[in-house]
């Protein structure tokens, strides 16, 4: 069998039916009734003690929704969403309320411990002392903060970053705590109207993390997110919101997973970032969402607007995304470089397999002067997948100077997937130079011939030639998941599970 | 026993029949010339032996160490000690010269039942080799072959063998591309190499390449088959005569 065509059966046999974090945690939960109305929507933001502020932003959101019909033009396909079968609001019911970590759910927390995601370890470094000529354990520190269906779970290291002012909190407290970031930020880069799922999401989103970073401050550690959809029918919506205020920096990453189901899952999320003058904002994702099985079957309709604003001058935001999972992936982390010699920054690797369908990609809308961007996107295609790259980057008439560079890069694994770009360029001023690359290539038989010549295995070498392929994304990460993600690329693409 | 017996092998490719019959007996220790024009079957014959997809083998064997060696992938010949030193070895970007060798010799170890190399003997061991086939350190950094010149692509290719210690190394066209003194390091270190326990198979058009690895035995193939065999002087009959007496052979 040609080495090709075996790694393409391989492929077919494996990934999916082996998805490692598809195990169902048996909890109490607390659900809203099903379906959505203004009742659901009220019930939620009385669930999270909201003040009335927000509920009249979700209800106007709702109202808005009402009026809006699902994007068609993404390059997937699946049966429409009945928007009344789902849950919208599930919570893992708690005992008695939570004020520290011993208190939550041991069952919660073995789920994390599952998943790798050490809340109580981390929590116990917070008091060790580094030793003398030992690494400052701090560097090396991440603070998670763990979203399990609609709520917010448990953040470690709040105290420590609290030291440094940094706000590192479920977005449901930051509401009731810090209501006037909140109140300015929330919305001013993804508003309430922007698109269906955005406005459904602003309508109904239940938790996700609120991050504040005051002037000049360089965060501490990592901060971390990981979102757990756990409920059947039940659709996640979180809403993240990261304002880094003058001179500040902050690296973040968010991590998801879901059990194998049977039926589709909604997730749809928003993200907003704002930067302002000469502040940095580090955005990585690394998405696990189920995928379906092997017949296409099941997995998460991923439905998400991811948007940085970069406000002030000389801001930079820089996105890093390793999409492994979803059945449906539709996601474009832009940037609006609104501040002069702003900086966006997009790097990608989008992995399909099975039956997935991947429409990702980002724009970069250059508003101020001298501004510019970077996208490096790596698709990867196997099995009977399709993976689209859609990207828009566009140049005001008052963006002079305005510099975007792009290369998108396509690997195709066998010859029942497909890969498609499709970019807008738009420049409304002469001194924009936009540069734009774009190559698609098999993973060549006689490179896998090579490899196989000096030992390596089929699965082997396959591992080895993406991981060479998506190695400039790769090196963006964090290094503490670059290791992490490269591992998934592998298993995503190979049979070596577990 | 024969390190390598091919006997009588009939190889296609896309229905058209390249090997029509070729048999060859290669013993440890020695080191065999195949000579030929273009398109006698050469390549085929390497690509077949090392188990290359696309080739349908009709008829015939080939045995290694008298195990059945079209039984196993290609993967398990490597570690059992084939290595093919290729003629025009691939590029994979990303991947630095370094990671590969070590996770390919770790590979080899492995599927062999041996224990994986610590990493400063794996550095010991290709600092030595390197340095005597005149390759700069920050080589080994770059992804595999990116950006090498024809001279290193081939000096990297023989960096493998010495490293792998494979028991038949099979040079397919050494020498194409190479001038004559990227060929002399080459050269030397594939002779470096020779040993009583290992041997080569040297797949050459021109005569040169011979004056540098000097072969014990050499073949002359046309047509998908071996036409004549000899001592090397036949080697350098053929430069003088050509290989026009054995087209119609």
């Amino acid at each position: 069998m040609p080495a090709v065509q075996e790694t393409v059966e391989r492929v077919k046999r494996i990934d999916v039916d082996q998805y490692r974090y598809g195990f169902e945690t048996l909890i109490d939960s607390e659900k809203a009734p099903k379906g959505l109305s203004e009742e659901i929507v009220k019930f939620i933001s009385q669930k999270k003690n909201e003040p009335d502020w927000m509920l009249q932003w979700r209800l106007e959101a709702y109202r808005r929704w009402l009026t809006m019909t699902e994007p068609t033009w993404a390059r997937v396909e699946y049966p429409k969403i009945d928007f009344q079968d789902i849950y919208y609001y599930a919570a893992p019911k708690p005992k008695k309320a939570i004020t520290s970590l011993d208190e939550i759910d041991p069952e919660i927390l073995k789920t994390y411990e599952k998943l790798g995601i050490p809340l109580r370890e981390v929590a116990m470094l917070e008091g060790v002392e580094p030793k003398v000529g030992e690494e400052d354990p701090a560097r090396r520190k991440i603070a998670v903060d763990a979203v399990f269906d609609s709520v917010s779970v448990a953040t470690t290291f709040k105290a420590e970053l609290k030291k440094a002012g940094v706000i590192f909190m479920p977005i449901s407290e930051a509401i009731r705590e810090h209501p006037e970031l909140v109140q300015k930020y929330l919305g001013s880069v993804v508003p309430t109207s922007d698109n269906f799922y955005a406005t459904l999401n602003s309508a109904v989103f239940s938790d996700g993390s609120f991050v504040y970073v005051p002037p000049g401050v360089r965060c501490p550690m990592e901060l971390s997110t990981y979102f757990r959809i756990n409920e059947r029918n039940t659709g996640q919506f979180e809403r993240t919101l990261i304002i880094a205020d003058k001179g500040s920096y902050v690296s973040y990453l968010e991590g998801c997973t879901a059990p194998q189901r049977d039926e589709n899952q909604l997730h749809a999320a928003v993200v907003e970032l704002v930067a302002l003058d000469d502040a940095e904002i580090k955005y990585s994702t690394v998405q696990n969402w189920y995928p379906g099985n092997s017949e296409g079957k099941g997995g998460i309709y991923n439905f998400v607007t991811k948007r940085g604003d970069c406000r002030g001058n000389h801001s930079k935001i820089s996105w890093t995304q390793v999409e492994t999972g979803s059945a449906i992936t539709w996601k474009y982390p832009s940037c609006i470089l609104r501040g002069d010699n702003s900086r966006g920054e997009f790097y990608s690797i989008a992995i399909s397999n099975g039956f997935q369908q991947v429409d990702s990609g980002t724009k970069m809308i250059h508003l101020g002067k001298n501004t510019s961007s970077r996208i490096i996107s790596k698709g990867i295609a196997a099995g009977k997948s399709q993976n689209t790259y859609r990207g828009l980057v566009t140049a005001h008439r008052k963006a002079t100077g305005a510099r975007n560079f792009t290369a998108c890069d396509s690997l195709l694994i066998g010859d029942k997937c497909g890969a498609h770009t499709v970019p807008y360029i738009e420049a409304k001023n002469s001194s924009a130079t936009f540069e734009h690359e774009a190559t698609t290539s098999k993973i060549s038989e006689d490179v896998l011939f090579y490899c196989v010549q000096r030992g390596l295995s089929q699965e082997e070498a396959v591992g080895l030639v993406v991981n060479g392929f998506v190695k400039d994304v790769l090196q963006q990460l964090p290094m503490e998941f670059a290791v992490e993600a490269q591992k998934l690329i592998s298993i995503s693409l190979e049979g070596s599970v577990g | 026993m024969a390190l390598l017996e091919v006997k009588d092998l009939k190889v296609r490719v896309e229905e058209r029949e390249i090997l029509h019959g070729l048999t060859l007996t290669v013993n440890e220790g020695e080191v065999h010339a195949i000579m030929g024009p273009n398109g006698s079957g050469k390549s085929t014959l390497s690509h077949v032996i090392a188990g290359k997809p696309g080739y349908e083998v009709t008829d015939g064997q080939i045995l290694f160490r008298g195990e059945d060696l079209l039984e196993m992938d290609p993967d398990e010949r490597a570690a059992k000690g084939v290595f093919l030193a290729f003629q025009y070895p691939v590029e994979i970007p990303g991947v630095a010269t370094m990671t590969f060798l070590r996770t390919a010799l770790n590979a080899q170890r492995k599927a062999r039942g041996e224990s994986e190399y610590s990493t400063p003997d794996f550095l010991k061991k290709v600092r030595e080799v390197s340095k005597s086939l005149n390759i700069p350190q920050d080589m080994l950094k770059r992804g595999v072959n990116v950006g090498f010149s024809g001279g290193e692509k081939k000096r990297n290719e023989v960096l493998q063998m010495a490293l792998f210690e494979p028991s038949l190394c099979i040079l397919d066209e050494m020498d194409s591309g190479l001038d004559i003194d990227a060929l002399r390091i080459a050269a030397d270190g594939v002779n470096a190499l020779r040993s009583p326990g290992r041997a080569m198979v040297v797949i050459t058009h021109y005569q040169r390449l011979l004056n540098y690895i000097v072969p014990d035995f050499v073949h002359v193939m046309s047509r998908g088959r071996v036409v004549k065999s000899g001592a090397k002087d036949l080697a350098l009959e053929l430069e003088a005569s050509g290989y026009t007496q054995f087209e119609d052979a």
